[in-house]
């Protein structure tokens, strides 16, 4: 059974000179214990889906479904029971950390919102969470400028973790971050993940990473699904055309700069406001045909393609 | 006509800037040297704040002398800027040397057309040029560099411009007075893959059509091994290894370096194992560590590593220089165990 099951995801934004289709229809499915990776590049939707599903942003449509409950217009006040299980980490763990108070209030925050108290009370608590993100417990009485930014993004995740979720929404965690202390806080997910149970929808435009924390993996393209899957389907056998442009235009250290077998896009993404006809992907697209001017190609065996490579293939 | 020096077009030896500031004096770069050559892509890698983009504006000539202490030599085609003056200096930039940096925003205008701007930055250098001239010259640069429909891109404002031709249109006017010696500063760092993709193979073609010395900056190992015949490896305002692509990146010999390549998640091998990441933060500048300035991050350090500042020497061939106390056969075999 899914922890969270989304039919038909949408959001639209009224801006200057017409809609944004931010988000434009999604359908997957996390479960329990395990993480969705949300991938793709700049402007695709996935921030903007990780609001929808801990309910900071209302959807203009289709469901969200937490542990078979429709959450998808639920108020505040009906919500908070499920802030407990539902939680998020942002990007920049910089901006959303109070500067003025202590990391120990900060970590403290969702306990005292929420009216929990943990048994040895909400301090015991803390230092706990403080430990089991590898920070010192002593630290509770510090600032958040008085940490590095790899200290600063475990401070968030302390703070997510304080009520003990089920599912944490993780909004590019580790994209600020220099690669020693990129991998440092991967690992730290991959063992709370291992440790806790905990599922986690995972937003990131680096596929390496994704690929070293996700069990399944969903690749967005302007507000679309374009593909989604198994993690070793993805990476090894990739079926629809941009999935196969995303994983061939990473430098790869391994390949020193090799360029057999490269694929090079042309072009940017398009603007949201006014997606292609048809597929979306065309005008970028080596493959496309008259139909894909035309016909969406729907989300079928985890691909939307006219022409997808064949299953299995390479 | 291109000054004829001898050997490299760059050549940086011993440079070391420092800021005086409220909390203590910042050696942001401390004693580093290397060269380029025309034709040649050197990549300077490193954690944030290992002092990439402050050894960047110290060859360009851009710190305030009010502010930076720079001292070394910098022979740009043979001539020394460090001491030179300001006016001197400016002439050389955007002439002979161009830059592009990692936010195309702050380096064009908003309320003029991107067109005038990159017009504007060839009539700086070439006093008799007419307006049409510059115009024509930057319609066919913008063209040059991937723009589409460059006559109507011209006449257009930055924020009309997407990130990725942003970016193009930067190294357009970078590339306008066909400049020997180009500094890429992060420049594709904000941007989406497959963009990055494309203008990492503009950078490589436009090498081959100009002949340009290039300097890459970047934290990224994977943008550096498409790019550089070089790479330069900097810890704490210091270089840790410095060496062919190939030698740095295929058979590394610095800790450091080390720990760097193993932290890169990577597209192949076993995605179930837990990274390798180096423990511990980057040091402060203001307080770096004594001897080795890596030594409270590295596995491998010894009672000399924490007292003594390891030199930058040879190792397995001449051009490839590391800076760590470990004997060489035990680096060797260090590096072969932890594969
Ligand atoms: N409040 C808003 N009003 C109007 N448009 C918006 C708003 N929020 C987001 N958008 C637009 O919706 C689209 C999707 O934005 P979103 O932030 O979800 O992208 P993303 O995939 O997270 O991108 P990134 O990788 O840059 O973080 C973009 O075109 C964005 O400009
Ligand atoms: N104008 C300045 N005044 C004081 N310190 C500075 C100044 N510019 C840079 N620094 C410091 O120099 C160090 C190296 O910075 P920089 O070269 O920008 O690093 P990076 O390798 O990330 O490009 C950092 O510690 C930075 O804080
Ligand atoms: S549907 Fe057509 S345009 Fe879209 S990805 Fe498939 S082949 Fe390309
Ligand atoms: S000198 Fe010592 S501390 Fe520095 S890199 Fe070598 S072994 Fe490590
Ligand atoms: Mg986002
Ligand atoms: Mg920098």
């Amino acid at each position: 059974m899914s922890l969270l099951a989304v039919e038909g995801l949408t959001k639209h934004f009224t801006a200057r000179g017409g809609v944004v289709r931010a988000v434009d229809g999604l359908d997957f499915t996390v479960r329990a214990g395990q993480t969705l990776g949300l991938v793709g590049e700049s402007g695709c939707g996935k921030t903007t889906t990780g609001r929808m599903l801990v309910r900071l942003l209302e959807p203009t449509g289709g469901r969200i479904v937490f542990e078979d409950r429709d959450i998808t217009h639920l108020g505040r006040r009906a919500m908070r029971p499920l802030r407990q299980d539902l939680q998020i980490i942002f990007q920049d763990p910089y901006a959303t950390l109070n500067p003025r108070h202590t990391v120990g209030r900060i970590v403290a925050m969702p306990l005292t919102v929420n009216g929990t108290r943990p048994p040895g009370g909400v301090k015991k608590r803390v230092q706990e969470l403080l430990e089991l993100v590898g920070l010192n417990p002593e630290h509770y009485n510090r600032y958040p400028h008085e940490f590095s930014g790899g200290q600063r993004q475990r401070v968030g995740i302390a703070r997510a973790l304080a009520l003990r979720p089920k599912l944490i929404v993780a909004d590019e965690p580790v994209s600020a971050l220099d690669v020693s202390i990129q991998a440092q806080v991967i690992n730290l997910l991959r063992q709370l993940q291992r440790d806790l149970g905990l599922a986690f929808v995972f937003i990131a435009h680096d596929l390496a990473v994704v690929r070293h924390f996700c069990q399944r993996v969903a690749v967005m393209y302007l507000g679309r699904i374009v593909e989604i899957g198994e993690r070793d389907e993805i990476y090894e056998r990739p079926r629809h055309p941009y999935t196969r442009a995303l994983l061939s235009a990473i430098p790869d250290v391994a390949k020193l700069g090799q360029s057999e077998g490269r694929i090079r896009l042309t072009g940017d993404v398009p603007t949201p406001m006014n997606p292609p006809s048809g597929c979306r992907f065309r005008t970028r697209c080596w493959k496309a045909q008259d139909i894909c001017a035309t016909e969406e190609p729907p989300l079928t065996a985890g691909v939307a393609c006219h022409f997808p490579e064949p299953e299995g293939a390479p | 006509m291109r000054p004829v020096g001898d050997g490299p077009y760059l050549q940086v030896r011993d440079l070391r800037v420092r800021f005086d500031t409220e909390d203590g004096v910042v050696r942001a770069v401390d004693g580093v040297s290397f060269s380029v050559e025309r034709g040649k892509t050197l990549g300077i890698v490193g954690e944030s704040g290992s002092g990439k983009s402050v050894t960047s504006l110290a060859v360009l000539g851009l710190h305030d002398p009010k502010r930076a202490q720079v001292t070394g030599e910098i022979l740009v085609g043979g001539r020394d800027i460090v001491g030179l003056a300001e006016e001197e200096v400016r002439r050389l930039r955007g002439r002979d040397m161009a830059m592009i940096f990692q936010d195309p925003l702050s380096a064009l205008h908003p309320y003029y057309t991107v067109g005038r701007q990159i017009a504007e930055a060839y009539r700086v250098h070439h006093s008799g040029a007419t307006r049409r001239e510059a115009r024509q010259r930057t319609v066919e640069m913008l063209g040059r560099v991937g723009i589409p429909q460059p006559e109507r891109r011209a006449d257009q404002y930055p924020h009309e411009f997407s990130g990725g031709m942003r970016q193009r249109a930067m190294i357009a006017m970078a590339l306008i007075n066909d400049p020997d010696l180009l500094i890429a500063d992060e420049p594709t760092t904000a941007l989406d893959v497959t963009v990055q993709a494309q203008i990492l193979d503009l950078l490589g073609d436009l090498q081959d059509e100009f002949d340009s010395a290039i300097i890459l900056i970047t934290h990224d190992l994977g943008v550096v091994s498409q790019v550089a015949d070089e790479v330069l490896v900097m810890y704490g305002g210091r270089v840790a290894e410095h060496g062919s692509a190939q030698r740095v990146l295929r058979q590394p010999q610095h800790p450091y370096t080390w720990g760097l390549l193993s932290s890169v998640p990577s597209l192949h091998g076993d995605a179930d194992a837990d990274l390798v990441p180096i423990r511990g933060n980057p040091p402060s500048l203001i307080n770096l560590p004594p001897g080795c300035a890596f030594h409270p991050r590295c596995p491998h350090a010894t009672d000399r590593s924490r007292v003594d500042v390891p030199e930058l020497l040879p190792a397995d061939e001449p051009s490839h220089l590391v800076a760590c106390h470990l004997p060489e056969p035990d680096r060797l075999r260090l590096y072969q165990e932890a594969r």
